[in-house]
């Protein structure tokens, strides 16, 4: 029997059932389509992440103080009860590095602001000037904090979109004197609204502050973080380096704050979301097995309700080999069709998902197509052999008489 | 030359603790383009011998030579290869695949040989010219009457000029007229040079053959060639011998003795139809 003969009539045997053929192509197509549908979530969610973390900045490094972030946990630490301060000075010190492009010094803090007869609670960030080309800022109104010396800084704020928006409403915001705790400051810009932030740190709701008076209102001296731009990319390393060794020796040859760039933090989430991607794919393909499984039930049910048939087709001088494959041919077209329309399920799910989420880019990744579209046809096949080897086997003479 | 030649066939079954002699030490030969009828009371075997005739049963000893080759021994694949070319089938319930046309049922052990579908469709054509079924072609064996399917049985049969065609009660769920009809049919293609081999109860269409096989218990018990030989040699009368075959069918030693028989017709030769197309 030729191959084109054995297709068409595996087909036409296919059709000749078709509510069964339905019911074993839309297993078998769920099973496909909850792999696209749940990796595209999965990696959507990882390109959510990653892109917010792009929005930060480029070339990042950020110090914090202490050593138990990503150091994990040894006798050495133990012994250091309380890390040195990480100081304005330390912070200043790293711009005298040639890797470095830009420092900005950040100390964090909450409090309460007063201004045209209100009250609010807000986010004190006590920073530079240099913070906002860190951060890739933009101004709605007015400029960002002037550049001055972070020892001593001007009684100034810019504050944030919402801030502005709750405070002074409509109204510019500019020139306007405010009350912070018991400071009172001159607002000299208004940050434009972006509606996003990341680790809880939504801008427009942050006021920010020179340093040294957030430094003051809070009564501290050590930093929250310092924010590093490196000169490029490729000097992230030379960065992470050259900061530690220099925070080091100024602290008295302890390494006692600890340097992550934005790559591992990104780097660590993107670990992080791809196995959890791998994992509902991996769970999803469940649904394949069980699909397969489905698939070699129908195909059993076919050998004993076409038993006449394979008599005849045996009678009519066809090989076993042949009846071998023109049912094997027919699990694996259930598979190839239930795998296509649960590849379009999906990407249809995927589509129906970024219409309700357009920030999130729910497109599922090519290996996870092509590993569902790979499972679906090898469990259709495998769970196909043994029914097609039935049918192979049987004894024309028996098949003949079911009737 | 003999297309068949049986020899010390034997044919077991084991039900459980009880043992079936379905065939037993049956020796017999059949001659190119003969017409044979098996006959014999239920459960006397005729259908286990015409399956081992058609290599779809293998014998428990004895030797099977079609047109001079043993095909006891040839392995499953050599043996569907046989079938295929060599052997037609004619089933009592026609054996149609029903969700195939008429055509593609006619098709179907062309396809299952390999020949290229252009040729199919030529000799499917003819085909169905031939046994009066052209308005039928598209049509689905449940939109057929009895004797229609039949046709299409037979169409199918014979579409890869086989040597043997093995009926088994052909006309078994036909009514009369119909069966009447098949049977002409089938002598039509025997006339042609078909050997032919019906499994029938009905003593009226066995005794059209020109020889008949009386089976009981497995075992041959007549045969109308060797009675008319012996009728010949001392005129005894047979254990049968109300049987009218041999008078009726003076021709089959003339047929069978000079080994001259017509050939069956080539692929794509035109022929007479088989059938009055009126008829369909
Ligand atoms: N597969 C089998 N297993 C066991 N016994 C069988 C089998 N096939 C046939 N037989 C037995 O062999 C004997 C001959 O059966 P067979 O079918 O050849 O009879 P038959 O002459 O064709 O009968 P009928 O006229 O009813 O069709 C019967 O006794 C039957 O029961
Ligand atoms: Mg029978």
């Amino acid at each position: 029997m030729r191959n084109a003969d054995v297709l068409r009539f595996a087909r036409d045997a296919a059709a000749g059932y078709p509510l069964r053929t339905a019911l074993s192509v839309l297993a078998m197509a769920i099973g496909v389509a909850a792999v696209v549908v749940l990796t595209s979530l999965g990696d959507g969610a990882r390109r959510y992440v990653v892109e917010q973390f792009s929005s930060l900045g480029s070339n990042l490094v950020i110090v914090l103080p202490g050593r138990s972030a990503t150091g994990g946990f040894s006798p050495a630490n133990a012994v250091t009860t309380t890390p040195r301060d990480l100081t304005v000075d330390d912070a200043f010190a790293l711009t005298r590095l040639s890797s470095v492009r830009r420092v900005a010094p950040l100390a964090a803090g909450n409090s309460e602001i007063k201004a045209n007869g209100r009250l609010r609670e807000v986010v004190v960030a006590g920073t530079a000037s240099t913070y906002f080309e860190i951060r890739s800022f933009k101004m709605a109104q007015g400029a960002f904090l002037p550049e001055a010396d972070w020892s001593r800084g001007a009684p100034v704020a810019v504050i944030g979109g919402k801030i502005q928006e709750e405070i002074f409403g409509g109204r510019s915001a500019v020139g306007e004197v405010i009350r912070l705790g018991d400071r009172r400051l001159r607002i000299v810009g208004v940050l434009k609204a972006t509606g996003q932030g990341v680790g809880g740190m939504n801008t427009d709701e942050v006021i920010f502050v020179p340093v040294s008076i957030a430094q003051s209102l809070f009564n501290t001296h050590t930093l929250f973080r310092v924010l590093i731009e490196a000169r490029s990319r490729d000097e992230i390393a030379a960065v992470k380096r050259e900061v530690t060794a220099l925070l080091k020796a100024r602290h008295g040859g302890e390494e006692d704050i600890t340097v992550i760039t934005q790559d591992a933090v990104l780097a660590t989430f993107d670990k992080l979301l791809r196995a959890l991607t791998a994992g509902v794919a991996g769970i999803a393909a469940i649904s394949l097995a069980v699909a397969g499984i489905l698939v070699m039930n129908v195909m059993l049910v076919a050998v004993t309700q076409r038993t006449a048939e394979i008599g005849l087709l045996k009678a009519l001088g066809a090989r076993g080999a042949t009846i071998r494959d023109a049912f094997l041919a027919e699990a694996a077209m259930i598979s190839l069709a239930g795998a296509l329309t649960g590849y379009g399920l999906g990407l249809f799910g995927a589509f129906v998902l970024r219409q309700i989420y357009p920030v999130f880019p729910a497109y599922p990744p090519d290996w996870a197509v092509i590993a569902a579209l790979a499972t679906a046809l090898t469990t259709g096949l495998l769970f196909g052999i043994m029914p097609a080897r039935r049918a192979a086997r049987l004894d024309p003479v028996q098949a003949l008489m079911k009737h | 030359m003999s297309v068949i030649q049986l020899a010390g066939i034997e044919r077991v079954f084991h039900l459980g603790d009880s043992v079936v002699h379905a065939l037993t030490g049956l020796d017999v030969g059949i001659e190119a383009g003969e017409y044979v009828a098996i006959m014999g009371p239920s459960g006397s075997g005729k259908s286990t011998l015409l399956n081992l005739l058609g290599l779809l049963d293998r014998p428990d000893a004895g030797s099977y030579h079609l047109e001079g080759r043993d095909v006891t021994t040839l392995s499953p694949d050599e043996q569907a290869a046989v079938r295929s070319h060599r052997i037609g089938f004619v089933f009592q319930s026609f054996h149609l695949v029903p969700r195939l046309t008429a055509a593609e049922n006619i098709a179907l052990p062309m396809m299952l040989a390999g020949i290229p579908a252009a040729e199919r469709a030529q000799r499917v054509a003819q085909a169905l010219k031939d046994f009066g079924l052209d308005q039928r072609a598209d049509h689905r064996p449940d939109q057929l009457s009895g004797g229609q399917r039949q046709r299409v049985a037979i169409a199918r049969a014979t579409i890869m000029q086989p040597a043997v065609l093995l009926a088994d009660e052909p006309t078994g769920n036909l009514d009369r007229a119909t069966g009447d009809e098949v049977i002409h049919l089938l002598e039509v293609l025997n006339e042609r040079g078909m050997t032919l081999i019906i499994v029938t109860h009905d003593p009226k269409i066995g005794t059209r053959a020109r020889r008949q096989l009386m089976m009981e218990d497995g075992e041959l018990r007549h045969d109308s060639a060797s009675t008319r030989l012996r009728q010949l040699d001392d005129n005894p009368p047979g254990p049968l011998s109300g049987m009218p075959a041999a008078k009726r069918n003076p021709g089959y030693a003339e047929r069978g003795g000079d080994g001259v028989s017509p050939a069956a017709p080539a692929p794509g030769t035109p022929s007479p139809p088989l059938a009055d197309p009126a008829a369909s």
